[in-house]
């Protein structure tokens, strides 16, 4: 059965190509966030692999830094700050022929004093007269520069854009708002489906309803009575309970009915037996039922943690956007409108906001999967 | 803040709900011992401790804004005069509003349609090959990630630059080395709209596939090899068989994505900002809530707008859910 027709060739390269433009976005952005911001701007991240050519101006050093040799006057330095790896391959002295020379020839300037530049940017600036001027003069490099990456990006955006604290302020919107609804849909979804109540079968039907209700029409409502509330107590209407309370409003119909499509694969005589041996639904519940949910709690956990830590209509409507309150997507969005020319910012910033959903999903895709399969088959 | 009063904030907020569980049950229970064994009484006072604070919850952040919504959508700005119809014969004279409904609605037909296809078409091919479950992985991947996290990604993947500058966006340097002119795909009126589309097909592809990876698996393998040793093709046996049994799946992998396109919010508000015809329906509404200190009215008939969009499915829903309880 299994030999190599063209049908599973075809397959095979139909799919990489899908893998190849799936992939690539995400990977450009990652790779650009490691490059120099510089270089960045100026040129592609698919050209970050490669030895690229470029052409740059320096300035020499000046007066200060001559010294005596016999008859000369000498200025010996490197034109780059630091080392960056460049290897010139050849340089000029005026802006009209920017690559006159090869490298390790000696350059005339116009005052009669010579110049040679070496490989790795060392140069010698000879001259039989005193060096008077404190400014340099412009050297033009054609260089070769092998591929660099640096995370000093990844410092910038995190201590000097604020987006460190943004990151610690999302995980305190994003834990208590899924472990809060957790807590109270679990005792919910107990009591759907295992105790008996008048209008449990409408509550069902509510619920089931809810689940597609778009958020767009609970924020006027809900933002009203928190102004209301707010000013009633002379507090601030937005919030970090606030928002715990509105992400763990919003996502209630879905927890609860998830856990509900569980517990209900729940054998009955277990919990049946239980109850006759004098239980309490609070036993039965803490004893029997949590321990036996504990993988649909992950799944449901990782759910609702993705959907808040990645939200922003509900941030930007219930929390400030002052430093201490502002969540990475607000911020991000914020950057996009400010720092939209700045790639390093955002593509860096991007990154940052998407290191913890990464995570979790690269190290707990089962249990994501799972969620998502089981809220769709029935949902 | 700092980590240390953040964190405080966090572990109270969690406690206190934990713990209003935890007391009220052990009181109840504690009274139940001391006092007589009114069984009745006691399951009434526990079914009230489980299920009151979602629902409490549920009231007041779903069930009561959903008709104050409505109410509201015939009242005014702030609220408080009644109206009648003013928002809805506004919302339809409206450019924004109408343009906002066509681009939904083609939102509405191309995203749902093309991450549904490509989620089948790449289950199929993935379910078969031994690198399939890595293929599988990275395009899930866009899955975890932010609307507007997305919206970075792909917006340096759109970035222009003049024709003679270097391009560093892929679509553009792709463009100019086949010899065009690099273009502000942004910019380009109903055109941009797609360039915004292929994002959330980017995103919900990953969605769709590991569904239908899910529902194949429930294919049974003797149909599959019955179809193969009478010498069906590997097409044909995606149409007449697989297409079939995954009916239902289909179905309700449609309507999630619908649902989510018709909320489609943080794309257009991160990207364009609903600029160059790309306006739609949770933009606008979103506009609306805050533009001139807030109008309440006309935000309110923009939602229910979106309502009345799911209505349908929230209908079938229900009748799925009375039929399944029936069994």
């Amino acid at each position: 059965m299994k030999k190599l027709t063209f049908t599973r060739i075809f397959s095979q390269l139909l799919l990489l190509l899908f893998v190849i433009a799936w992939i690539i976005p995400t990977f450009g952005l990652f790779i650009s966030s490691l490059r120099d911001k510089d270089v960045l701007a100026i040129s592609g991240w698919w050209t970050s692999f490669t030895t690229t050519e470029v052409n740059e101006i320096y300035r020499t050093k000046g007066k200060e830094d001559q010294i005596n040799e016999g008859d000369y006057y000498f200025i010996k330095s490197n034109l780059f700050d630091e080392k960056q790896g460049k290897e010139i391959y050849r340089f000029g002295v005026t802006s009209k022929n920017i690559d006159e020379y090869e490298v390790g020839e000696t350059a005339l300037f116009k005052d009669e004093t010579e110049i040679t530049v070496f490989e790795n940017g060392d140069y010698i600036w000879k001259s039989k007269e005193e060096f008077t001027k404190k400014k340099g003069k412009r050297i033009f490099v054609s260089a070769k520069s092998p591929p660099s990456f640096t995370f000093d990006n990844y410092k910038e955006v995190l201590l000097k854009e604020g987006l460190g604290q943004a990151f610690l302020n999302t995980f305190a919107v994003a834990l208590p708002a899924t472990l809060i609804p957790l807590i109270i849909c679990s005792y919910f979804a107990y009591a759907l489906t295992w105790m008996k109540f008048y209008g449990r079968d409408l509550l069902l039907a509510t619920i089931i309803a809810s689940l597609v209700v778009p958020l767009q029409m609970c924020l006027i409502p809900v933002l009203t009575i928190y102004n209301d509330f707010g000013a009633l107590f002379g507090v601030s209407a937005k919030s970090y309970p606030g928002i715990w309370m509105a992400h763990t409003g919003f996502g209630l119909a879905s927890t609860t009915f998830l856990l509900w499509n569980f517990l209900k694969t729940l054998p009955s005589e277990m919990i049946e037996a239980a109850r006759v041996d004098g239980a309490t639904h609070y036993d039965t519940f803490i004893k029997i039922v949590v321990p036996l949910s504990i993988p649909s709690f992950a799944s449901i956990f990782i759910l609702q943690f993705l959907w808040v830590w990645n939200d922003l209509l509900v941030g930007l409507v219930f929390l400030d956007k002052h430093p201490s309150e502002i969540i990475l997507t607000a911020k991000l969005k914020e950057l996009l409108g400010s720092r939209g020319e700045n790639w390093e910012i955002l593509t860096t910033g991007a990154f940052v906001s998407m290191t913890v959903p990464l995570f979790i999903f690269f190290s707990l895709q089962r249990y994501f999967i799972r969620g998502l399969v089981a809220g769709s088959v029935k949902g | 803040m700092s980590i240390f009063s953040l964190a405080i904030t966090v572990l109270i907020g969690v406690l206190f709900f934990l713990l209003f569980f935890h007391l009220s049950n052990f009181l109840l229970d504690y009274f139940r011992v001391k006092a007589s064994k009114n069984f009745a009484f006691e399951n009434s006072i526990r079914v009230i401790i489980f299920i009151a604070p979602a629902f409490i919850v549920l009231f007041v952040f779903i069930i009561y804004p959903v008709f104050e919504t409505i109410r509201l959508s015939f009242y005014d700005k702030v609220g408080e005069n009644f109206v009648g119809l003013f928002n809805y014969t506004w919302a339809i004279n409206d450019p924004d509003f109408k343009r906002s409904i066509i681009n939904n609605l083609g939102w509405l037909i191309v995203v749902p349609t093309l991450s549904t296809f490509f989620g089948l078409v790449i289950a199929n091919l993935a379910d078969r090959i031994w690198w399939g479950s890595i293929a599988k992985s990275i395009i899930f991947m866009p899955m975890a990630i932010s609307f507007v996290g997305a919206g970075v990604i792909w917006k340096f993947m759109y970035d222009y630059r003049g024709p003679g500058d270097q391009q560093i966006g892929l679509l553009n340097a792709i463009a100019v080395a086949l010899g065009f002119e690099p273009q502000a795909w942004l910019t380009i009126p109903i055109w941009n709209n797609l360039f915004l589309m292929a994002i959330m097909i980017w995103i919900q592809t990953g969605l769709a596939l590991v569904i239908f990876s899910a529902a194949l698996r429930s294919i049974p393998n003797e149909t599959l090899d019955a179809a193969r040793i009478d010498g069906a093709s590997e097409l044909k046996i995606f149409w007449s068989i697989i297409i079939p049994y995954l009916e239902q799946t289909i179905l309700v992998i449609w309507t999630i994505i619908t649902i989510l396109v018709l909320k489609v919010f943080d794309i257009i508000y991160a990207m364009t900002n609903g600029q160059w015809q790309t306006e739609v329906l949770a933009n606008l509404m979103y506009d609306w809530m805050f533009r001139g200190g807030g109008d309440s009215g006309r935000g309110s008939v923009l939602a229910f707008c979106i309502l009345i969009g799911v209505i349908p499915i929230l209908a079938w829903n229900l009748y799925r859910h009375k039929q399944e309880q029936k069994v």
